[in-house]
């Protein structure tokens, strides 16, 4: 048994936003604990609301229009209670985080340099010129950057996509944080380029042991990285579970529909690829009962709990998975190996 | 024996003006976006083009629907050499080659009903009015799986999947040979992916369409494609049946290219065999001399920096553009997905 060390506790977080059309339920009910040096992984389709429970964890989220409950502590300290001193303090030094854009990360007036210096003093006022200096330098080279003393006076547009990528990783690591929040970081990037980055950060990972929250709509890349995955659906978690138990025993008829409808670069798939039918819910509006049950294939066979009960979630299948869903255990087991294989 | 041949492209070239106009307003440099592409796609056949973004896919789509001009080469459809046609002959041949694109939402006309969008290239054609129009539009709503009733409907009221829906009617209600798709799945949600994956393998099957698939997602092309182009900095590096190209790469570009595809499968995570290319792909205006790819490659000797390599075939129509092309021993014998 490894000791388990956990850096991010998530209570019962909700998220609502009010808008002209109504009140939008965005993340609803969900918990989870990030452990030092692990890859949690979050995937589900887009707005199933991923993004919003990460700018939740660095309480980004406007805070006119939304409403958040639950709770989150960081290494410890309550988040929601936090100060604006005590947020700024925890921004960056504890917890970072990394988007899919990188050119929306940066500042096109300010050199490379100037930005990951910049983002080094707000935690280290009393560094001296030189200290930064070396500093930028070291991140630079950390992130695989070639040539970093004359790069680093190089502006953000002079870098391809992949670089700015690294320069948003150094600029977020560049005060050690414990806690890497990384929301589809390689999904506007070209495969090689995703597989540069996506290593990069597992080894980065394996020198300082941060945790990484790591956001993405691709099973492929959840499948490379991730050590435990969130499944979201409609702003709930419908299954958490071990990763190698996600692909071998999913225990949740969402996540069957799911894996059964990604293309593989095995011909043995081919033919027909599973559907799963209709579109993901409006959040304004969810269904009743399980968000899942207007395109769910087995929502019949629960005596009509699917439409009327919010299912929660429970142990299904293998010991580290539970999953959200009124089917019965040996149902479960047996639908989800067969999808598993 | 060989199938008949629905569209073939000879030696396609097509590069942009670029930089500042230097002495006498020429411009000062080419980017060279598709530099001497060649194929042949039979008929009823998918062929999927693949590349990272930038190689000159869609410039490619574009030339063949005549959307752009090349600087030369030709595009031959039907036995026709439809490259310098103009007016009412071009308008024939848009009729028979149509593209459906990657946004669903900016492809789409969003003050226009959908009736309108779907039966707009009929009326353009000025082939058929009033009751035989609409009674078209419905049917091709029927047939790519959207409600013929919401034919008065607009496309903010339709979700991402149903959008491509909407543009796939809009392609086929000319009846095309040929489709040419850029990228058609490439902004929907996995699930939606394969709705419109089986929806286009259902369409070809049924009205026997000519496909060429492009996308930067090579489980995609993987599922959906007969034969599989390579494209690299404007060329071609390899071409072949997909089961060839897939399961026995012979380019290191494509072999690299492969094994950067995450695998869902956590078993097979990190295993060794892997090629991790290094840095970015270099700039169309002035392409490494030689093998394009070289600058990248663990291969390349000083033969790929002097002189071009030819595409080749290596036998069953499995083509190559490569002065070391991979051994089995290398590891391309077998599929990546068993690395
Ligand atoms: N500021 C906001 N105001 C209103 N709705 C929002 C806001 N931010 C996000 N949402 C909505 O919340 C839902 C979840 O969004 P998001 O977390 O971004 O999804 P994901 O990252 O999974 O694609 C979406 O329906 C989105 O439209
Ligand atoms: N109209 C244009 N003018 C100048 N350069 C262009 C134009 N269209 C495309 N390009 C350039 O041509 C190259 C190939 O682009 P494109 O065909 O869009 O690639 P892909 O579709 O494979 O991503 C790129 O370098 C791109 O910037
Ligand atoms: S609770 Fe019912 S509707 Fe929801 S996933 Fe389970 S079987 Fe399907
Ligand atoms: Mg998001
Ligand atoms: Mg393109």
């Amino acid at each position: 048994m490894e000791a388990s060390h956990p850096v991010l506790i998530v209570e019962n977080l909700s998220v609502s936003f009010e808008t002209p059309d109504g009140i939008v339920h965005a993340v609803n009910d969900v918990s989870f604990v990030l452990h030092r040096g692990k890859t949690l992984g979050i995937v589900g389709e887009s707005g199933s609301g991923k993004s919003v429970t990460a700018s939740s964890l660095m309480r980004l989220n406007n805070s006119v229009t939304a409403t958040t409950s639950g709770s989150v502590q960081v290494s410890g300290k309550d988040l929601m209670a936090a100060s604006d001193d005590e947020l700024r303090q925890i921004r960056g030094s504890e917890i970072a985080m990394v988007f899919q854009d990188p050119m929306s990360a940066l500042n096109p007036y300010y050199t490379v340099g100037a930005q990951i210096a910049e983002a080094y003093e707000v935690h280290h006022p009393n560094a001296s010129k030189s200290e930064v200096q070396m500093k930028v330098i070291d991140m630079m080279t950390k992130v695989g950057i070639p040539n970093p003393e004359q790069r680093s006076k190089d502006y953000p547009h002079q870098f391809s996509g992949g670089m700015r990528q690294r320069i948003v990783i150094a600029i977020a690591l560049v005060n050690d944080p414990k806690i890497l929040i990384a929301d589809e970081p390689t999904t506007a990037l070209d495969v090689t380029v995703q597989a540069q980055i996506l290593d990069l950060m597992l080894s980065l990972q394996a020198e300082n042991g941060m945790a990484i929250l790591l956001i993405t709509h691709d099973l492929g890349v959840i499948a490379e990285v991730a050590r435990d995955v969130l499944v979201m659906y409609a702003g709930r978690v419908v299954e958490k579970a071990d990763v190698e138990d996600l692909f071998e025993i999913p225990t949740h008829p969402y996540s069957w529909g799911l894996l059964g409808a990604v293309s593989s670069l095995d011909d043995s798939h081919r033919g027909q690829l599973k559907t799963i039918e209709g579109a993901p819910p409006s959040l304004l509006n969810l269904p009743t009962g399980c968000a899942f049950h207007p395109r769910c294939t087995y929502s019949s066979e629960n005596n009509g709990q699917c439409e009327t009960l919010v299912p929660s979630l429970m142990q299904k299948g293998p010991e580290h998975s539970s999953s959200a869903c009124h089917l019965q255990s040996a149902r479960v087991v047996q639908i989800g190996r067969e999808v598993g294989k | 024996m060989s199938k008949p041949i629905a569209l073939e492209v000879r030696n396609l070239v097509k590069y942009f003006p670029t930089g500042h106009k230097g002495f006498l307003g020429r411009p000062s440099q080419e980017l060279k976006a598709v530099d001497g592409v060649s194929f042949v796609l039979s008929k009823g056949e998918t062929l999927g083009i693949v590349g990272e973004s930038g190689c000159g896919k869609s410039t490619l789509a574009r030339l063949i629907t005549r959307l752009l001009d090349p600087s030369s080469g030709q595009v031959i459809l039907d036995s026709q050499d439809i490259t310098h046609l103009r007016g009412r002959r071009l308008r024939d041949v848009r009729r028979q080659i149509q593209m459906i694109f990657q946004d669903p939402y900016s492809s789409l006309n969003p003050r226009h009903s959908v009736g309108q969008i779907i039966s707009a290239p009929l009326e353009v054609q000025g082939i058929v009015s009033g009751d035989e129009l609409m009674s078209r539009v419905r049917e091709m709503m029927a047939l790519v799986g959207l409600n013929p009733e919401h034919y008065n409907r607009y496309p903010h009221e339709f979700s991402g999947g149903q959008r491509q829906r909407i543009g796939i009617a809009r392609s086929l209600i000319l009846n095309p040979s040929v489709i040419i798709a850029d990228e058609p799945v490439s902004a929907l949600d996995v699930s939606i992916q394969a709705q419109i994956l089986n929806l286009l393998e259902k369409l070809q099957q049924d009205l026997g369409l000519s496909f060429i698939f492009i996308a930067h997602d090579l489980s995609v092309v993987r599922h959906i494609a007969d034969k599989v182009a390579v494209m690299y900095l404007g060329k071609i590096v390899e071409m072949g049946p997909s089961s060839a190209v897939y399961g026995r790469s012979l380019h290191p570009y494509t072999t690299a290219l492969l094994s950067a595809v995450p695998v869902a499968n956590p078993k097979k995570r990190g295993a060794s065999g892997r090629i991790r290319l290094q840095g970015d792909v270099p700039s169309p205006v002035n392409p490494p001399s030689g093998c394009r790819f070289r600058t990248r490659c663990w291969k390349a000797s000083e033969l790929c920096a002097s002189h071009e390599p030819p595409l080749i075939d290596m036998g069953e129509g499995h083509l190559v553009a490569c002065h070391h092309p991979m051994e089995p021993s290398e590891g391309a014998g077998k599929p990546p997905v068993e690395r």
